[in-house]
């Protein structure tokens, strides 16, 4: 058996201009070129997209869902951030 | 953590699910959530790559240009979903190799269905229609299924999945309209895959040992003969539609139940093909591994050549 494995990219696709690139899986391959042109195979094969990244997997750091309390939740009682915490007349118009 | 806490966590876990919230990858899970979808996703996973065998057989084949475009793009999209699905396994933290050593010794299994051969080109019009058609019923309700990246993958998949069974359907209609030949061809199909693929639909409920645990966890949303009813009840108009007869004396429309009534299933015969005594569970291992292991050296020249690129580039930069 094969002792180097190709390692794991993560793949973006922007599936048109004036989107952003949105993530849609992952694969295998060598090297960023392979993984290229591996998600155009893997992941474009009916028109999905117009751009593509890749990352390799390991370069990403991502939060971990325990500590969601102590990121995301001071956002929840933050009403004043929106629009609809203020009181206006009804007479007031587009504002 | 103690078992108390642990139960906690699982009832917290139970909870979320039953109000239709998905489970990421990095979120806590019961080890057993964990195994019981690596178990399920791998050899859906495999059944894909698997399932490219016995079509692929007839690519070069083909009896038009028309015909076959759409089974090389069929069997393309099947690469693709296998990939689709691995990656998805792979976020419960099984590596690729560990699920490829697991299909190539026999650990895993992949849809029994593959272990039939497909020895005439109705064979394809068979399986798009029938094999397909009942992949579909199978993986629809997987959409919105709890665990998100499988959720994902299997809305990919159905999406692209649509046309194989009009394509296969297509070609049991040309040959069902054709000459005697043609349609007696059309028809050995359909007797040969009839049986076979309502098994797909898995044993019947008060033998399948998943289902309980799989219908909370979304896996499953309607039992397998809930599914196989719905699966003969859409088929059985197809097959008169374009004048094939349904391989079974027993099968009778039920006024009263609003479905067909049907005949026996030989579920010693899936039991034998499930442990791997069917016409070409070897056929296929053999392809299988025989593809992995010729390809090795291909896979080491990719390696080496990505070090060798990224060395030079190294040395250009200082």
């Amino acid at each position: 058996m094969s002792t180097k494995n190709w390692p794991l990219w993560e793949i973006f696709v922007r599936s048109k201009n004036g989107l952003e690139h949105r993530h849609c899986g992952s694969l295998h391959a060598a090297d960023s070129d392979m993984a290229l042109e591996n998600a155009r195979d893997v992941y474009t094969r009916r028109n999905e997209g117009v751009s593509i990244w890749v990352v390799e997997s390991k370069d990403i750091t991502a939060s971990n869902p325990e500590n969601n309390g102590e990121l995301f939740e001071p956002a929840q009682d933050k009403v004043y951030r929106h629009p609809t915490f203020y009181d206006l007349p009804d007479e007031v118009k587009h504002m | 953590m103690s078992e108390e806490q642990i139960r906690s966590l699982e009832r917290q876990f139970d909870e979320r699910i039953a109000r239709d919230e998905k489970i990421e990858p990095k979120d806590w899970m019961p080890e057993k959530y964990r195994k019981t979808h690596i178990r399920q996703m791998s050899q859906h996973a495999h059944s894909e790559i698997v399932g490219m065998l016995p079509e692929g057989n007839w690519i070069t084949r083909a009896p038009s240009l028309r015909r076959k475009v759409a089974l090389l793009a069929k069997v393309q999209d099947e690469a693709g979903h296998g990939l689709y699905l691995y990656s998805a396994t792979e976020t419960l933290g099984i590596s690729r190799d560990e699920m490829y050593e697991q299909l190539h010794t026999g650990k895993a299994k992949y849809s029994s269905i593959f272990n039939y051969p497909t020895i005439t080109w109705a064979d394809m019009g068979a399986i798009g229609w029938l094999v397909d058609g009942a992949a579909i019923i199978n993986q629809v309700p997987l959409c919105n299924t709890s665990y998100g990246p499988y959720a994902r993958a299997m809305i990919r998949v159905c999406k692209e999945e649509s046309f194989h069974q009009r394509q296969g359907f297509e070609i049991m209609m040309k040959l069902a309209n054709g000459t005697p030949e043609q349609k007696d061809m059309a028809q050995d199909a359909l007797n040969r895959w009839w049986w076979p693929s309502l098994m797909m639909l898995g044993p019947t409920d008060d033998v399948s040992v998943h289902t309980e645990q799989s219908m909370k966890w979304k896996l499953k949303r309607k039992s397998n003969d809930d599914l196989r009813q719905q699966f003969i009840d859409q088929t059985v108009p197809q097959a008169e539609l374009i004048g094939l007869t349904i391989p079974d004396p027993d099968l009778k429309w039920n006024e009263e139940r609003g479905s067909y009534d049907f005949g026996e299933i030989d579920w010693d015969e899936f039991w034998q093909v499930v442990k791997g005594h069917g016409p070409m569970n070897k056929e296929r291992m053999k392809a299988r591994v025989g593809a992995w292991e010729e390809g090795e050296w291909i896979r080491d020249a990719a390696m080496a050549h990505a070090a060798k690129k990224q060395e030079r580039k190294e040395k250009q930069a200082v």
